[in-house]
């Protein structure tokens, strides 16, 4: 793995318009775009060759920060506006930033959609385990008990496993790590592009100033130790007995298969039409 | 005999024509969800793109069809998609971000009864309103209403260029009898059609921006992998397209979204009167409704009453200075719609009230058509 120097993250920033942040102290939320930015360097890709679709949320502000073809979408739609975009320029590196919210509740419906056609889309998933845009009501990965505004006695709701959606859904590529782990994060985001087909990586990130504060899980650097304490890498975790796996959750490459990806079965379909056409 | 030179009429459904008119206005992406009556566009659109180079893919939902080609129009597409009531619904918050990020893109709405599901195989026009009003937030719209077979061919290549040069979503109705009806059909001679693509921009890519100041406000527009790096968001935004809350830079976005509309308006708006010179009484209809008006403005011309028919084929901008033109010294007006009155509300707020004209309604939302004999009827309540 190419560690790039600091420095060199400018070159992808657009320094001119859109800065500072929106992002609180202690998000996570910076540390995952470092990771996609280095994966982006370490891939190679022109500036014009990269699109970054987002939808609505915390995540979602990522784009405007970056210098690639940028577009922050509707509330759950970034995955169907990606799927516009690559269908119709499938020569671009597409990405997807989203959140918890964005991705599996609003827009749950077209991440297992997009997942099912494998088409070369790189989703980003930061889960933060609540709404922060909107102050913390729960999501759909809110784990049970915790508390959000919308949940004020403790959260009754079931929860997605989110790589599992994803791996249900038919996704080619899946992998899950945390905002603690930032080298994973630039690696299995590489890992992302490299393949093709649809591609999730979920990333575990800290909302220190909302959930944080909402279920008394400490300031940024404690929730940043309960990733590295609560996460083990796959192949440990497959090792704990039954009983212990509950106490954890796995990091890693979860799911990594070959299978036809949808804009080259289109491209296929569409050179053997005029093919056809030819020889009429 | 004479020999003529024969043109060839084809026979032609109105979704049928849509589809050719579009194919032929350069659209080279669909992204749709099957609903009737406008299935037929989706389908071939499905057969004829990829024999061309174009792009069709089914969505899942038709959130994510108009998602999908404003995606597509990003990345330089003529885009497309064709739906109907319940799906022009669902479809209304990515209508406004087309419309809010200046993303060219033409949306079908092939009206059928509602509300709800309503009426899925009878026609209807109350969707008029919708697509003025149907997305959050102040932003004037674009939408065009066919009569015929060949002028859904028409209007279509219409929709195509006026998106392409304004920028913004254009909705183009049908009705689910308009789209279902076959008629014969000489199409013209692509050659002599104006065929409008966005204009490309020339400056160099660090002094490019996607929403500059422009006293026409007609800009160039660059696609994703051309160089220029933009950035779209349906936040309020400036010049650069980056998220503002500053008072001055939202004017100016608001001002460019409906200035682009309001400036041109003589460019945007189509009429077309019949027998309206000498006219007292004067029809006021559009689409499928209009087509019994004309039967009734040829028949009791014949009889030598003073009867004309004034038809907008821009249904958005409202036609208001062709309507007060025609229709502000006529004795009576009688407009027909498929719906519970919204080109009267129109009507009314452009003409005002006038002591010595009257406006009678003809409103159906039965899933049934408004007959000629039906307005005539209606012209005994003018006196």
């Amino acid at each position: 793995m190419k560690k790039i120097p600091q420095k060199q993250i400018h070159k992808y920033l657009r320094h001119n318009k859109s800065f500072p942040h929106v992002w609180c102290p202690g998000c996570s939320n910076g540390i995952v775009l470092g990771g996609v930015i280095r994966a982006i360097d370490e891939m190679g890709y022109e500036k014009d060759s990269v699109a970054m679709i987002s939808g609505i949320g915390c995540s979602s502000r990522m784009p405007v920060y970056v210098d690639f073809n940028t577009a922050h979408t509707l509330h759950g739609r970034a995955i169907p506006h990606a799927t516009g975009v690559k269908m119709f320029k499938p020569e671009l590196n597409v990405c997807v930033i989203t959140g918890d919210g964005d991705a599996t509740a609003i827009g749950g419906n077209h991440l297992i959609h997009a997942a099912r056609r494998n088409i070369d889309i790189t989703v980003i998933l930061i889960n933060n385990n609540i709404y922060g845009m909107t102050g913390g009501q729960y999501s759909p990965t809110t784990p049970a008990g915790a508390k959000a505004t919308t949940m004020p006695y403790g959260n009754i709701d079931n929860t997605f496993d989110i790589c599992d959606l994803a791996i249900g859904a038919g996704a080619t590529f899946v992998a899950r790590t945390t905002a603690y782990h930032a080298m994973e994060i630039q690696n299995y985001v590489r890992m992302g592009f490299e393949h093709k087909g649809f591609s999730l990586i979920e990333v575990i990130a800290a909302c220190p100033v909302i959930f944080g504060r909402l279920n008394k899980r400490g300031d940024a650097s404690s929730m940043m130790r309960t990733m590295k304490e609560e996460s083990k890498p796959l192949a440990v975790f497959e090792a704990l007995p039954d009983e212990e796996k509950e106490k954890f959750y796995p990091r890693g490459v979860l799911v990594n298969i070959d299978k036809p990806e949808y804009t080259e079965k289109y491209a296929n379909l569409v050179a053997s039409l005029q093919k056809k056409e030819e020889a009429e | 005999m004479a020999k003529k030179k024969k043109v060839k009429a084809v026979l032609m459904q109105g979704n049928e024509a849509i589809s050719y008119g579009a194919l032929a206005a350069g659209v080279n992406f669909f992204g749709g969800y099957p609903i009737t009556p406008s299935t037929e566009v989706a389908e071939i659109m499905a057969r004829e793109l990829p024999k061309r180079g174009g792009k069709f893919i089914q969505m899942e939902d038709e959130i994510a069809s108009i998602a999908s080609v404003v995606g597509a129009s990003l990345a330089g597409a003529k885009a497309m998609t064709a739906t109907s009531g319940p799906g022009f619904s669902l479809m209304q918050e990515g209508i406004g971000f087309a419309k809010m990020i200046e993303a060219p893109c033409v949306v079908v709405n092939v009206m059928r009864g509602g509300p709800s599901t309503g009426l899925p195989t009878d026609p209807s026009q109350s969707d008029i309103m919708q697509a003025r009003w149907g997305s959050h937030g102040d932003a004037p719209a674009i939408a065009l209403y066919p009569d015929s077979v060949l002028e859904s061919y028409e209007l279509t290549i219409r929709a195509v260029n006026l998106a392409e040069k304004y920028r913004t979503c254009v909705t183009l109705f049908s009705d689910a009898c308009l789209g279902h009806m076959r008629e014969p059909v000489v199409l013209p001679d692509l050659s002599q059609v104006k065929i409008i693509h966005r204009i490309q921009p020339t400056l160099p890519p660090e002094w490019y921006k996607h929403y500059p100041e422009n006293p026409k406000y007609i800009s160039p527009l660059a696609s994703f992998g051309e160089g220029y790096r933009f950035h779209v968001t349906g936040l309020a935004h400036d010049a650069h397209g980056f998220p503002t809350t500053r008072p001055d830079e939202v004017a100016r976005m608001m001002d460019n979204l409906r200035n682009k509309i309001v400036h041109h308006t003589d460019d945007l708006v189509q009429v077309e009167a019949i027998a309206m010179e000498d006219a007292r009484i004067a029809i006021f209809a559009a689409g499928i409704t209009a087509r019994a008006a004309k039967k009734v403005v040829v028949a009791l011309r014949a009889k030598g009453k003073k009867v004309g028919l004034l038809r907008p084929l821009t249904i958005w901008p409202f036609p208001d200075e062709l309507v007060k033109q025609y229709l502000s010294d006529v004795k009576g007006i009688i407009v027909p719609e498929l719906n519970q009155g919204q080109l009267s509300l129109e009507l009314k707020r452009v003409l005002g009230h006038r002591k010595t004209r009257k406006i009678v309604e003809v409103q159906k939302n039965t899933g049934e058509l408004i007959t000629p004999q039906e307005i005539i009827n209606a012209m005994k309540e003018v006196h």
